[in-house]
């Protein structure tokens, strides 16, 4: 049954009871009342749910809570803010990427992890990166601009 | 002071504390009194009946001198939002930031349809325009009895009104009416929904007289998607909810017969929520309330499967009764031409069933509490929700309150409406505010589908290689089987499996087009469900509902006439369309595109990467498009990259061109991903496509690399909409350009790589 963890997140600790199996999607959603990532589908497919997990994008949808151990966990609102956002975040207002803006967490998060491994990405690089990622709407074409702009800023 | 005392809405007290500056900006040329008249005459401090013909439903003006606009849509990530605050802005002549546009919340807003059949602009953008303006008069009328000038010696900057020639009378709309309400009788229609449209006395503002209107301003909802700081519907929670979940059968059409509690007895607060055919759990915690629905042990009544194979589905149609017949355009006499032709092309062309595949599965919160029900949802029809929760609860209408939040991606009649009543069915049974989430295999195996069809054209040709005849029609499901709302029980999947009957209606659609041929014939025909009940493969509204099937067959078969008769495809359009807009964007599109005269298919390319060129038009309620596609495809693996678009576009009055450019590359990846990749798979007993495996969308290494807009701005023209009309002629556009590139005619949507190497071999 339930049992308890602590998880970091964005820097601050948190105790949490629960199903070892369940998710972290749920804990951070949930129990800790961030909105940031979002349930798509719970299959890993979409990346809607993803998180750093000591700077690597995951998968929240399908990490259950008893993996993560120590790993810091990062997510959007701990990438940036307003006051000081991350050149990506900067780039999206620039470019007004999201339509409905559902699946934006997955493509910054893990743009963000692939932008600071990777300077000055080719294009296709790009795409490459980001091709596991859902987007409805169909604003791939903004994301593609912003995710070069950004890029370009933290060259 | 009698006057003041009758009036139990002001105080002198309150009008001194709300308005201590008027007294000092305008002197003695305003008494109190004459404030306190005017103000009787034109406003009140309790907001009138949230009816249609009340000014108070649209427009209010702020204690601070911000402008509220009630708006009974809602902008499913277009920026209508913007939108309509620069056209309210501008008729009211005050500055856009300080319009906030409150959109289809039902305890403020009228019922202007929702998110509806692209009439954001066109329709509820006129009302709130109508509404503006009529705001903007009634406040100028009011300043004239104050400042004691005359109204049309009176001009209004940011939102103060003053003598044009004599800047020290003036007042401020705050000053007049600033958190009072509008006390004006609008001469409404009688109509709710789209059509709705209430005017005032007042005439709106010339288009050379816009300011804001037409310039590219931003969204602000844009910075707080990006930030992790707005709140989706998903993300809304109230003290004691608990989380809910609902069961489908593994064959449609079952219904629960045995449910086993016990098997969930571990699970914390799981409990059982069964009536009739509809079946549902909820424990506090989310997981909790997943692994109930998982876990949960059910027999199910045995039902033959509904459907057919799906290798047979077109067949299905092809054979099935037709249930209606409608021919909506006919000229000359069809029968006879064809008789007489020297020549007749036919050909016919396949469509399969689509979902809306939303990025979250749908989500709503319900809450009653001493008989007020509170619903929040993604729905993009919050006041047909209102209705619908009302019929589902047997409560009175006024008593359900529906506030609408972003959901997870909208195109029509998903998931949204069915998960609220699902969500309140939830609610009513367990005493406590439930949040209810669909799963994935939900929100793709579930959701209401666009309608899967077939489409036979034919024309006749003389021996000078001129159309003489063109009789197209389409033969199909109906594209409402429920309708675009959950307005009704029967309508809704709750309602359904609690045992209202499903009442399928009959719509379909022909193509919309100005091809003047001597004779011709446009019809429709719909045949009935798989199923009479709760149904996987029920159909309504998605994106340009029957749109983008109607037009990729019309589209595709006009070039295949052009081909027939060695034509250009572009020249051939143009030797028979007559509507001169029409004609423009075509023009454009060609031009843009660098369009190259000469017929298809191209004969000059060898090996496997061949490049190919393709033209489709169409209209949409006022809007035209016209789109050039340009295309690679890879010969050995049926692969096509849709690599660049052209695309003309019409809608009269550009509002927002930025906004705009946005709305049609959304168009155009969305029909790509449609036309390449979308279609609902089932076996005899489900659908089969429940996620994004088997319900693949295109991804960002297959989105088209360029997608060039050429705006057509007609400020003169009344706008007419932009969320839907550039989808519809995408998939032609492909099709007429992988037939330029190989010679070969891809007749059945989507071009699957499988689909397309076969083609080609």
């Amino acid at each position: 049954m339930t049992q308890r963890f602590t998880i970091t997140v964005n820097g601050k600790s948190h105790t949490v009871n629960a199903d070892p199996d369940m998710p972290l999607l749920y804990a951070l959603r949930n129990d800790l009342g961030l909105n940031n990532p979002h349930f798509g589908c719970g299959l890993a497919q979409c990346g809607a749910c993803t998180v750093h997990l000591d700077g690597q994008p995951i998968r929240s949808c399908i990490t259950a809570i008893s993996t993560i151990g120590d790993a810091k966990i990062t997510t959007l609102a701990g990438l940036g803010t307003p006051e000081k956002p991350h050149p990506l975040q900067t780039a999206y207002v620039e470019e007004q990427v999201p339509q409905c803006g559902y699946c934006i967490n997955g493509w910054l998060m893990t743009a963000a992890a692939f932008l600071r491994d990777k300077k000055n990405p080719s294009e296709a690089e790009i795409k490459d990166a980001l091709s596991g990622l859902k987007c409805r709407c169909g604003t791939h074409i903004s994301i593609l601009k912003a995710v070069k702009r950004a890029a370009t800023m933290m060259g | 002071m009698t006057k003041l005392e009758q009036t139990s809405a002001f105080t002198r007290r309150s009008m001194l504390l709300g308005s201590g500056a008027l007294v000092v900006s305008i002197g003695a040329a305003v008494s109190l009194d004459t404030l306190l008249s005017m103000q009787q005459a034109f406003a009140q401090g309790a907001r009138p009946p949230l009816t249609p013909d009340q000014l108070s439903s649209y427009i209010a003006v702020n204690a601070d001198g911000t402008v509220s606009a009630y708006f009974g849509k809602m902008d499913m990530g277009h920026g209508l939002g913007v939108a309509i605050g620069q056209i309210v802005a501008d008729e009211l002549d005050v500055p856009f930031k300080s319009v906030k546009v409150v959109m289809a919340d039902t305890a403020v807003t009228v019922n202007q349809g929702g998110a509806s059949g692209s009439t954001g602009i066109q329709m509820g953008g006129k009302q709130l325009r109508m509404a503006a303006a009529e705001a903007r008069r009634t406040l100028v009328e009011m300043a004239a009895g104050l400042l004691s000038v005359p109204a049309d010696k009176l001009t209004v900057t940011d939102g103060m009104v003053s003598a044009s020639d004599d800047k020290s009378k003036r007042i401020s709309y705050a000053q007049m009416i600033g958190g009072k309400y509008f006390n004006i009788q609008l001469d409404w229609n009688k109509q709710y929904g789209n059509t709705l449209y209430a005017p005032g006395k007042a005439q709106p503002k010339k288009p050379s007289e816009h300011r804001i209107v037409g310039q590219p301003i931003k969204r602000e909802d844009v910075a707080p998607k990006v930030f992790a700081q707005e709140n989706f519907v998903t993300d809304i929670t109230v003290p004691g909810m608990v989380h809910g979940r609902v069961l489908r059968p593994a064959v449609a059409g079952a219904v629960p017969t045995k449910v086993d509690e016990s098997s969930i007895k571990d699970i914390p607060g799981a409990k059982v929520v069964w009536d009739k055919g509809f079946l549902g759990v909820v424990a506090d915690k989310e997981w909790d309330a997943i692994q109930a629905a998982q876990k949960l042990k059910v027999e199910w009544s045995q039902v033959d499967a509904p459907f057919p194979e799906q290798a047979s589905l077109y067949d299905h149609i092809r054979k099935a009764s037709v249930r209606k017949r409608s021919v909506d355009k006919e000229n000359g006499n069809v029968d006879d031409a064809f008789k007489n032709a020297a020549k007749v092309i036919e050909a016919e062309y396949e469509w399969p069933f689509q979902s809306h595949a939303s990025m979250g599965p749908a989500c709503a919160l319900v809450e009653i509490k001493d008989g007020q029900v509170t619903c929040w949802s993604g729905t993009q029809k919050s006041h047909f929700v209102q209705e619908g929760l009302a019929l589902t609860l047997d409560v009175p209408l006024d008593k359900v309150h529906v506030i609408w939040a972003m959901g997870p991606g909208s195109y029509g009649r998903n998931d949204a409406d069915d998960c609220a009543m699902d969500a309140a069915v939830l609610t009513k049974a367990v005493g406590k505010p439930v949040r209810l989430q669909y799963m994935r295999e939900q929100g793709t195996g579930w959701d209401p589908k666009g309608p899967a069809s077939i489409h036979k054209a034919r024309a006749a040709i003389d021996t000078a290689g001129k159309v003489t005849a063109y009789e197209f029609t389409s033969k199909g499901f109906s594209r409402v089987d429920v309708n675009t709302n959950g307005g009704k029980p029967h309508d809704t999947l709750s309602g359904q499996t609690l045992g209202v009957a499903l009442k399928s209606g009959d719509g379909f659609g022909v193509p919309a087009e100005s091809y003047a041929f001597d004779n011709k014939r446009l019809a429709w025909e719909t045949i009935p469900p798989l199923l009479d009940r709760s149904s996987p493969l029920r159909t309504s509204h998605l994106r340009d509902p029957v749109g983008p099937q109607i037009h990729f067959a019309s589209e595709s078969f006009i070039d295949e006439v052009a081909a027939a008769v060695n034509a250009d495809p572009i020249e051939f359009r143009l030797r028979h369309i007559k509507e001169p807009r029409d004609i423009a964007v075509i023009k454009a599109a060609a031009e843009a595109a660098k369009w190259e005269t000469r017929a298809s298919p191209r004969r000059d390319q060898s090996g496997n990467k061949v490049s190919g060129r393709g033209i489709a038009y169409a209209q949409r309620n006022g809007t035209r498009v016209a789109i050039v596609a340009e295309v690679d495809i890879d010969r050995s693996t049926g692969k096509i990259w849709a690599r660049k678009f052209t695309v003309a576009h019409d809608c009269g009055q550009i509002i927002n061109p930025d906004g705009l450019v946005k709305c049609i590359e959304g168009n155009i990846v969305q029909g790509v991903s449609r036309t390449l990749w979308e279609e609902v798979t089932f076996d005899r007993k489900a659908v089969t496509s429940v996620d994004w495996i088997t319900y693949p969308i295109l991804d960002i290494t297959e989105t088209p690399g360029e997608v060039n807009v050429v705006l057509i701005n007609h400020p003169d023209i009344a706008p007419s909409g932009a969320g839907e009309p550039s989808i519809r002629p995408v998939a032609a556009a492909i099709a007429n350009a992988i037939f330029d590139a190989t010679g070969v005619r891809i007749r059945r949507v989507p071009f699957s790589p499988d689909r397309v190497k076969s083609a080609l071999s």
